[in-house]
């Protein structure tokens, strides 16, 4: 009920009504932009955003340098736990 | 995908997975019990199923599976609500297919179907507004439920309606909150939780700052975590974290996604549309302060609760389900009387048998009624 699943605004069908195509791996569909359209950005400025998509609306854009922390986060847990287990096979 | 196929990748997984039991390794001399982790959100219960990631975890750690699946908390006398707006001969009823098989008292909205009344599945309540524009001599009706999450979708359709004059959509306003819900979770006697994945969606429209009660006031730890693999399995590290820590924060895992003030134009059209209920009922957890929302008196025009007589039955639960102590996690679902013999996915006689989202019919669907017997 409540997932999402992220797509790419590739034009404004209807910019009164803050309606956009949106591309969903390929499949294009309408959504309603109200939720990610304000006075720093504008209804032309959202096409190319990559969006959450539920319901046919687009509700969030994604951040994508904060993705990129996040991954970064686990590549750095993972170079940690390898060091760790290096000092512990030199100890043995 | 972009922003999918990272986040559901086993390298990383395996790392996360023995960061967890590392954690669970140092905790345990600590431990009388296991740690109780709540996902409170269908979707994350979805997830930890899919992927199998129970099998993963640590046997000091469980996972409890929360009430947070809007079709599942569905009480049997708003289903009967649905059909009774439904078979009304001048109405279109739309919903969510979710919401179809739902039983009620006496059908679920798919039998209704089958005896002849016009209920469409929609995937956007914009669909159901497209359905009013096409079919102006037609009352197009659309069941309105879910979390937050869905909340600014209805609002922003009935706005739409307003602009253009539409004089044939309504709304049946079934929407529920999070936090009371929580906070009645935190509240019951026999609680036992140690920490929460917070749902990621609902944090995205409400922002951050609601869930602080639960680190405030509860000393419960709690990440806003979002629904692939990974974001969880990370969530998990990082609630073992503030436990180990014995810290209780709100942290966002989520970050991609949510902001720590949510959605502007999403809270303004929910507070510009909809107002609190005093009490909403809930299939499982009975009657829960301020857990619902209603429409406003100025959109009594789109209020299919105004425009429509509707029954408004109470019908109680069936006695034997102890759906409630599942979701509190103080007994598993195959400890229940009923599981997988009286109440099983065809015929669901609990909440959580209801959908694939809840936490008995996902144990079923994984063959866990033979565990029961085991």
């Amino acid at each position: 009920m409540c997932l999402g699943i992220p797509g790419q605004i590739i034009a404004i069908t209807d910019a009164e009504r803050l309606l956009a195509k949106v591309d969903i791996s390929g499949v294009k569909r309408e959504v309603n932009i109200a939720c990610i359209v304000s006075d720093e950005h504008s209804v032309e400025q959202c096409i190319g955003d990559w969006v959450l998509v539920h319901v046919g609306f687009a509700m969030s854009r994604i951040d994508e340098d904060e993705a990129a922390r996040t991954l970064q986060v686990l590549e750095e847990l993972g170079e940690v736990q390898e060091e760790l287990d290096a000092m512990l096979q030199g100890v043995r | 995908m972009k922003f999918v196929d990272e986040f559901r990748d086993t390298e990383k997984a395996t790392i996360l997975t023995k960061a967890i039991h590392k954690i669970a390794k140092n905790l345990e001399p600590k431990l009388t019990k296991p740690l109780q982790i709540m996902e409170f959100c269908g979707g994350h219960t979805h997830t930890i199923f899919r992927y199998g990631i129970e099998q993963m975890l640590p046997d000091n750690i469980e996972m409890v599976h929360g009430p947070g699946c809007p079709v599942c908390v569905l009480p049997m006398g708003r289903v009967d609500d649905c059909v009774s707006l439904a078979e009304n001969p001048d109405v279109i009823f739309t919903t969510f297919g979710d919401a179809m098989r739902v039983p009620g008292s006496k059908k679920s909205l798919l039998q209704a179907k089958a005896d002849g009344a016009d209920i469409r599945m929609t995937y956007s309540p914009m669909d159901a507004l497209n359905l009013a524009r096409k079919n102006p001599n037609k009352e197009v009706i659309f069941f309105g439920l879910g979390f937050e999450t869905t909340m600014p979708s209805s609002a922003f359709t009935v706005l739409q309606a307003e602009r253009e004059g539409i004089t044939n959509f309504s709304l049946f306003c079934n929407h529920i909150t999070t936090v009371p819900t929580i906070k009645a979770v935190l509240d019951s006697p026999d609680m036992q939780l140690d920490g929460f994945l917070a749902p990621g969606h609902v944090a995205m429209v409400i922002g951050e700052r609601p869930f602080d009660f639960i680190a405030l006031d509860y000393h419960k730890s709690i990440v806003i975590t979002g629904f692939e693999p990974l974001d969880i399995l990370q969530s998990l590290w990082m609630v073992l974290q503030q436990i180990e820590q014995d810290r209780s924060v709100v942290e966002n895992q989520y970050k991609r996604i949510v902001q720590p003030n949510g959605n502007t134009p999403a809270l303004e059209a929910i507070s510009q549309v909809f107002e609190i209920r005093e009490f909403f009922e809930w299939r499982g957890l009975g009657s829960i302060d301020h857990s619902g929302v209603r429409m406003k008196e100025a959109y009594a025009n789109f209020d299919a609760e105004k425009k429509f007589a509707v029954p408004n039955l109470k019908i109680a639960d069936p006695k034997s389900c102890q759906c409630g102590e599942v979701v509190k996690g103080v007994i598993k679902p195959w400890d229940c009387k009923i599981f997988g013999s009286k109440c099983n996915p065809e015929f669901p006689m609990g909440a959580l048998m209801v959908s694939s989202e809840g936490a008995c019919a996902a144990y079923f669907n994984n063959g866990y009624h033979e565990k029961k017997r085991a």
